[in-house]
């Protein structure tokens, strides 16, 4: 899988509650959830982020809640990967199953900077920033989680009898 | 090599003889738990992928609790859905309003959960029924479907901490503050992904609500889940609730653990945590005066019976300072029953606070308690992240029942034995 967007940049522990506030948690509609992702992190998200964006944090992004309403902002606001020095597990494996793209690697993520356009082809593990030049390896998913992103999340893996 | 008490677990119900951390399984859950805000997205995802029956009606559980009684329309509309599917599933452990509590004091007294059980959750504490000898782990909500159609659920197997306990605990210190204290020192990713698991001769010394409150933390430190190994305490506890038989996983002696804490109970002091993370903590003493606006006294931390008891002896023949709203909230049905009969809610009233139905309300900005632009509320709750109680400059700073109340007597954050010693 091949990703190439414009970054949006964020610091270490992203939590769920700014993500999508806990006010917002009375709809799973998805868009409604995305015109909401990030509100009280950053009120311009909204209008900045585009269909491709790449998000890019440092460590354990998407701690705290359980909401599954956080990737599904994220994925329905536009965003097309997430890269991030760490996260935090629910976030990881909510992301997974729903078949949003992340990947984890601490160089890349201190490394890129807001408005960078950077590309990443997640098969070969390799990421780079188109923008600067700089270009970094990372290890590929176990294979059980690569077949759950190959059918597009766990729901239709299992339907696939791929488990 | 040998293995951890979560690892024990995890093989016994992916049907392996051993398993090692980072090793993805597949494995049996004994229960799957969603709440009204989880569990619409898995029934949705459920809906989707064509399924038609949950694996096991018995085994499938939903607890009304964070918009409930419902807040608004669209509130109301998730709990309808999630009635609805219940009816239609017969789902037999369904909570609604009159018998629902916050979902992670009422499994435990509902007998839902023993010791042995592999539990799954749409919600992030899941990971307090460790308490208990389980291994419990918060999940998603594609998780809960996937669950709830098969039974099953995929795990990478964590590697572990773990925390050595010894001595017993000060007067006025509860396991809150050593669970505080403990993040403070690991930090919110000092466990990510790892388990942690609470041994020695101080575990013994913890009530079960200590426990269930130390283990409902554990994601505070990123952990996957916290546990205590089953003792006669906890066997005691699982009888009284009507609990299914226990099934004991001790961890081996040549088990492999990333780190060892050692904490000395006697200690730990009566601990806050500052905004804006539950790492940021501080003891009292050093802090100056941070004045209140609101107090809550509840949620699945620390609304059980024992928590109670705590606030009502500090706030029994005193008054809640001028300027100060204080709420307190029952986490169960039952707690609140037991507490009206033992003459707590009267205390409470007297006092001049509000005592509320069960809900989750407050603690995550739901209802019920929400917090204006620069407000703050000393809580008893486990996040104080941006915005988590209302207001995005609004601040929430994380203490033990003992310091809450002490913090609605004074008006500011204070060290209980203060007001204890006045
Ligand atoms: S009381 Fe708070 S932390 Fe506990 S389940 Fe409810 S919202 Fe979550």
């Amino acid at each position: 899988m091949k990703y190439t967007g414009t970054v949006i940049r964020y610091g270490d522990n992203v939590d769920t509650d700014v993500i999508i506030p806990a006010r917002y948690l009375n709809t799973s509609d998805r868009s409604e959830l995305a015109a909401h992702c990030m509100e009280d992190l950053d009120p311009t998200f909204a209008d900045r982020v585009q269909q491709g964006s790449i998000l890019v944090a440092g460590e354990n992004f998407g701690c705290g809640s359980s909401r599954e309403h956080a990737p599904i902002a994220i994925q329905a606001s536009g965003v097309s990967l997430v890269i991030a020095a760490s996260f935090a597990r629910i976030f990881y494996r909510n992301a997974v199953n729903i078949g949003l793209a992340i990947v984890e690697c601490p160089a890349a993520a201190a490394a890129i900077a807001e408005g960078d356009t950077v590309e990443a082809d997640l098969d070969a593990g390799v990421i780079r920033d188109l923008t600067t030049g700089a270009c970094w390896q990372t290890a590929p998913f176990p294979p059980f989680i690569q077949t759950i992103i190959a059918h597009g999340g766990l729901m239709q893996a299992a339907q696939d009898g791929a488990l | 090599m040998g293995m951890t008490m979560t690892q024990k677990i995890l093989a016994a119900h992916a049907g392996l003889d051993t398993v090692r951390a980072g090793q993805l399984i597949l494995a049996d859950v004994d229960l799957v738990l969603g709440n009204d805000i989880t569990s619409p997205v898995a029934i949705k995802a459920f809906a989707a992928a064509g399924q038609q029956k949950v694996f096991d009606r018995d085994k499938v559980t939903m607890v009304m609790d964070h918009f409930v009684p419902n807040k608004d329309i669209k509130a109301a509309e998730q709990c309808k859905m999630c009635r609805d599917f219940c009816h239609a599933q017969q789902i037999t452990h369904f909570y609604d309003v009159g018998k629902m509590g916050i979902e992670h004091a009422l499994l435990p007294e509902q007998g839902l959960v023993t010791a042995g059980d592999l539990v799954i959750g749409a919600d992030s504490h899941t990971c307090t029924y460790g308490a208990l000898g389980a291994f419990s782990t918060g999940v998603g909500s594609t998780d809960m479907a996937f669950g709830m159609a098969s039974g099953k659920a995929w795990f990478k197997v964590p590697s572990a901490i773990r925390v050595v306990l010894k001595g017993s605990l000060p007067q006025w210190v509860s396991g809150k503050d050593l669970i505080l204290h403990l993040i403070g020192m690991i930090g919110v990713d000092g466990a990510l992904y790892r388990s942690l698991e609470f041994t020695g001769e101080g575990a013994a010394s913890l009530s079960v609500s200590d426990r269930l409150c130390i283990c409902n933390m554990a994601i505070e430190a990123g952990a996957k889940n916290g546990i205590f190994e089953a003792d006669e305490l906890t066997l005691q506890y699982l009888r009284e609730h009507g609990a299914a038989a226990p099934r004991i996983y001790r961890a081996d002696d040549d088990a492999e653990y990333e780190r060892t804490i050692e904490l000395d109970l006697s200690q730990i002091e009566p601990t806050v945590a500052f905004p804006h993370l539950p790492e940021n903590v501080r003891r009292f003493g050093k802090i100056g005066d941070i004045p209140i606006d609101q107090v809550v006294i509840g949620s699945c931390t620390n609304g059980r019976l024992e928590d109670l008891r705590i606030a009502a002896e500090i706030l029994k023949g005193r008054k809640c300072a001028e300027n100060v709203r204080v709420i307190i909230i029952p986490a169960t049905q039952q707690i609140y029953l037991d507490a009206m009969r033992e003459g707590l809610l009267e205390i409470f009233i007297e006092s001049g606070a509000v005592v509320s139905t069960p809900t989750c309300g407050p603690c995550l900005g739901g209802y019920m308690g929400i917090l204006a632009k620069g407000e703050r509320a000393a809580a008893t709750t486990n996040r104080n992240f941006v915005g988590r109680m209302g207001h995005p400059e609004s601040e929430v700073y994380l203490v033990s029942p003992a310091s809450a109340a002490a913090a609605a007597v004074t008006g500011k954050l204070t060290d209980p034995r203060e007001v204890m010693r006045a």
